[in-house]
């Protein structure tokens, strides 16, 4: 059985597409996480293989669903942060051969299939829906959550998996050669790092709207104290560090005004979610969370980077198809769990949103009032990557656990949780979901 | 600053030869008149895959914005560290975007909406490239 590419007709990414047909019959039923760590150690139980098989039988195992009454597999292939095998280097074979290995040499090592899962994963037998929704969680669980829908599977795993290597983020491959290819160099030549469109859209708005980088100061504090709360968290397992507004306004500058901080730190993990129809869920062990839509970002920018601009336009129109899909307005959202990796974005997101109000311009502004997990505005109760590491999923994790009222020390205190938003990554180019605790 | 060599592909051939000749051109979708870089096989506004030209353009434009780089992925820009890199927008339109170190303009002090002229600077395998001055 060949896996494929979800098809771009799966992602709800048109507007005016109205109320999703199959809003409250899709629910998330299970959560699995693998440990997290800075980057690999080498070793065959800690490899991305390994990890994904841990999360995907926690999520069961979370789930309470016989292994056997699985019938969907939805992951996404991609699992570098940014690291990649190095050339000429000699394949871990140590590790490689102590699993059912397929043609790929590096699979379950720097990239993931189904066909390696289901091969080292005797118990998920009776899989017959599989599919790839690369690009994160964000886009796998929409694929998931459509599948289900559509009836392609009534019981679904999904997978976002990352490896992390030995060596700096993305300074391995093009970067580090003495040429660059014609057309890629256009774009690469200049020697930006990744957070560099966002730190050009940051000042932008700056600019635009007379706010300063320290405004986000609050907003560096919350996440990071909501993340200590998150025990599946890399910084809550390896480096329990509370991050002060003074630590944050004397960090380095990576592309300023993009500081130290303001990047997401690259890590090991994986994360699994088992998503069943709604007539399923009723029955399951955890209390079921209901997605009422998922919607996609497909804009483009028609320069090297997307303006303030194309970026309030764009997240402006994703937020309406989010609402009209879900059929719910900004005023029934509990709270928000918008992408924050790179965390200066998280503004932008939350301004398309309209969450609790605001309009452009003003969420740096509402970051200086309350938004802790005790108040009435909870913002990014997950702690995101920020407070986590980069695994893009913190949020939805947390979505689903709010809702449950599983959340631990993380648990919103200051409002009833009842219907979130989640999904990324960027503002122009992402997936949203739409949580309820209620089908309807 | 030492830029990595450029290798022209096929698509970004005619680019290059031109920044060679000290020339910018942009690639122009001659159905509906209009600019897009980087180069592409097709129009994105029409979907044509003919009809694609080069375009010289004046070698005028503005700064539209910039960040600070103080920690990149290129190892050859390290010891430049940190450098200007600015978004241009061209004269023609400001819809199309380059990048600049901006040679001459101390570091953080780059003036937004500020004039610029394009020059040709040699990257590392003598591979010319449009950079941008500030000009008054
Ligand atoms: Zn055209």
């Amino acid at each position: 059985m060949a896996t494929e590419n979800a098809p771009a007709s799966i992602y709800r990414a048109e507007q005016n597409l109205g109320l999703w047909e199959h809003r409250g019959k899709v629910a998330a039923v299970g959560i699995g996480h693998s440990p997290t760590a800075r980057r690999w150690d080498g070793k065959a139980e800690t490899c991305v293989g390994a990890m994904s098989i841990l999360a995907l039988r926690a999520a069961i195992e979370d789930s309470g669903v016989d292994p056997a009454k699985i019938d969907g597999l939805v992951i996404d292939p991609v699992t570098t942060t940014g690291a990649f095998w190095p050339k000429g280097k000699p394949l871990p074979l140590d590790v490689i051969n102590q699993f059912n290995t397929t043609e790929q040499p590096l699979d379950g090592i720097t990239q993931l299939s189904v066909e390696w899962l289901l091969k080292n994963m005797p118990e998920l037998a009776n899989v017959k829906f599989t599919m790839y929704g690369a690009g994160c969680m964000s886009r796998a669980i929409c694929v998931a959550a459509q599948a289900v829908g559509d009836g392609q599977t009534h019981t679904c795993l999904v997978l976002k998996s990352w490896h992390n290597l030995e060596g700096r983020y993305y300074q391995g491959g093009a970067a580090g050669s003495n040429t660059i290819s014609g057309t890629a160099a256009m774009r690469n030549l200049w020697g930006t790092p990744a957070s560099f469109g966002t730190a050009l859209q940051f000042a932008e708005y700056c600019r635009k709207y007379g706010k300063s980088h320290d405004m986000m100061a609050p907003f560096m504090e919350n996440s990071r104290r909501n993340g200590l709360l998150f025990p599946e968290g890399y910084w809550a397992q390896h480096r329990p560090e509370v991050l002060t507004k003074e630590d944050y306004l004397a960090a380095r500058w990576i592309a300023k005004p993009a500081s130290l901080f303001d990047n997401d730190i690259p890590i090991t993990v994986s994360g699994a979610y088992l998503y069943t129809t709604a007539e399923r869920a009723k029955d399951l062990k955890q209390k079921p969370v209901y997605i009422l839509n998922h919607a996609a970002s497909v804009g483009r920018a028609r320069g090297l980077t997307p303006t303030l601009d194309e970026v309030e336009e764009e997240t402006a129109r994703t937020a309406k198809k989010i609402y009209q899909g879900a059929g719910i307005t900004a005023a029934d959202l509990s709270f928000e769990n918008m992408y924050d990796g790179f965390s200066l974005f998280h503004p932008f997101h939350l301004e398309g949103l309209g969450y609790r109000g605001i309009k452009f311009g003003e969420a740096l502004d509402f970051y200086q009032t309350d938004i802790s997990i005790e108040g009435p505005n909870p913002v990014s109760p997950s702690g995101g990557n920020i407070g986590s590491g980069r695994s893009r999923f913190w949020m939805h994790t947390d979505c689903i656990q709010q809702l449950q009222g599983r959340a631990g020390a993380r648990q919103i205190t200051g409002i009833t949780p009842e219907i979130a938003v989640s999904g990324g990554p960027m503002p122009v180019g992402g997936n949203y979901t739409v949580w309820s605790a209620t089908p309807d | 600053m030492s830029k990595q060599g450029v290798e022209p592909d096929e698509l970004s051939r005619p680019f290059w030869q031109a920044a060679n000749a000290n020339k910018l051109v942009i690639q122009n979708c001659q159905q509906c008149d209009r600019l897009q870089h980087p180069p592409l096989r097709k129009c994105t506004a029409c979907g044509a895959t003919e009809h694609l030209e080069w375009k010289p353009m004046s070698g005028r434009g503005q700064i539209y914005n910039y960040a600070v780089v103080h920690d990149g992925p290129i190892k050859s820009l390290h010891e430049d560290q940190p450098f200007n890199v600015a978004v241009i927008t061209l004269e023609e339109d400001s819809g199309i975007q380059m990048y600049s170190h901006l040679p001459g303009t101390p570091v953080d002090e780059v003036p937004i909406h500020g004039n610029v002229e394009v020059i040709f600077q040699a990257t590392d395998n003598g591979q010319k490239v449009p950079e941008w001055r500030v000009v008054d």
